[in-house]
């Protein structure tokens, strides 16, 4: 059963390797195989004046995404000992997470050292994409999965092998709801929502919204078309989440760029200060 | 539809702990800004337990109320969902609690 989204299996996650061309099949999820060590738990040995026919309460106190973040916290410091940064990009699908790449990748050239971590249901189209542009890249099919984890993004960066000091962009699957509450490790989170979804997304969707580090609203070429409030949009977006950086741009016409590509530029420099405050915020 | 994982992630959890021994109880604390539906989980534990030393345990969610401090008048006050308002207007407010998604404890036979 998948332990995602509860609608597959799994072990149907594959990383390609860095051409594209081979599959990795996956091996079994480490949740999956029978426990090699059932040992007694330490604590819960039988206590002296309990009578056999009564129940023993065990205490346990653990979160239920602990695995998830233990990885998290594993990524993060392998991210951190090799000066890389990674960054956590989501939104709907269609919202233009692989056009905004494939333009950045582009317009900086040489000036941005940057791979790509993939994520989707199926296909390697978008990792084709990326390709084209002649920036390393690895796709990760999650079958039925409706995020990725960061056991996943693990197996995604030793695939990607991304060079110290570099930038890898990791394009979540598209969904709104999952990848909120699952942390990767990654040093920032940047959700992008497109004028033609509607304004309110951020009051439907807060999770998605108070994980941000940085909202981009795509697609601002079409404004004078749809039925879209920048500001309601943005008081929407403080409401839930005051520290978030906002921008407004199209990266199909070029519109607002200039102000990503600094964002870019900024975080660089004060990615340990992103570290910090992401970690303060939880 | 997360909380599926979660709940696999919850017997995956309490049977390293447990073993083999059957399961009566598991005790959950799940705050109401987890982005977890109770309901749901109760719903799919039934379906997650099934053919575990977990099945046919009673399932119990302690659902804590969030809690929150405005950072800008320092009062506190209740939190039902992620809209993040001080009666006072401020925005800048720190979240105490309500943000649980733990297991407590389980009761063995």
């Amino acid at each position: 059963m998948c332990t995602t989204c509860g609608c597959g299996d799994e072990t149907n996650t594959r990383v390609s390797t860095l051409d594209g061309t081979q599959p990795i099949l996956e091996h079994q999820h480490p949740h999956e195989h029978e426990h090699p060590h059932p040992h007694e738990h330490p604590h819960t040995h039988e206590h002296p004046h309990t009578h056999e026919h009564q129940p023993v309460t065990i205490t346990l106190e653990q979160n239920l995404l602990a695995k998830n973040d233990l990885l998290a916290a594993r990524n993060r410091g392998w991210l951190a000992g090799r000066g890389i940064r990674a960054l956590n990009v989501m939104s709907s699908p269609g919202a233009g997470k692989t056009t905004l790449l494939v333009r950045t990748l582009t317009d900086l050239g040489g000036q941005l050292q940057a791979g790509v971590i993939e994520g989707d249901q199926e296909t390697s189209l978008d990792a084709d994409r990326i390709r084209a542009v002649g920036r390393p890249v690895i796709q990760i099919n999650t079958g039925a999965g409706c995020h990725l984890d960061a056991d996943m993004l693990q197996r995604g960066l030793d695939a990607l092998d991304p060079q110290p000091g570099s930038t890898v962009f990791v394009e979540n699957v598209g969904n709104l709801v999952c990848p909120a509450l699952f942390d990767l490790g990654e040093t920032a989170k940047v959700v992008i929502i497109s004028v033609t979804e509607g304004d309110d997304k951020p009051q439907k969707y807060p999770h998605m919204f108070m994980a941000a580090d940085l909202v981009i609203v795509n697609k601002s070429d079409l404004l004078p078309y749809v039925d879209f409030d920048v500001d309601d949009c943005l008081r929407q977006i403080r409401q839930i989440n005051p520290r978030a950086d906002f921008l407004v741009l199209s990266a199909t016409t070029g519109d607002g760029l200039a102000a990503w590509y600094d964002w870019l530029d900024g975080s660089t420099s004060r990615s340990d200060s992103l570290t910090e405050s992401l970690s303060d915020a939880h | 539809m997360h909380e599926l994982s979660i709940t696999q992630s919850l017997v995956y959890a309490v049977l390293e702990c447990t073993g083999e021994r059957p399961v009566t109880g598991v005790n959950l604390r799940i705050g109401p800004l987890s982005g977890v539906l109770p309901d749901a989980m109760r719903f799919c534990f039934d379906i997650v337990s099934a053919g575990t030393s977990l099945a046919g345990a009673q399932l119990k969610i302690d659902e804590p109320k969030g809690q929150a401090r405005c950072r800008s008048c320092g009062t506190e006050f209740e939190l039902e969902d992620l809209i993040l308002l001080c009666p006072c207007g401020s925005a800048d407010v720190e979240v105490l609690s309500g943000r649980e998604l733990m297991v407590m404890s389980v009761e063995v036979a």
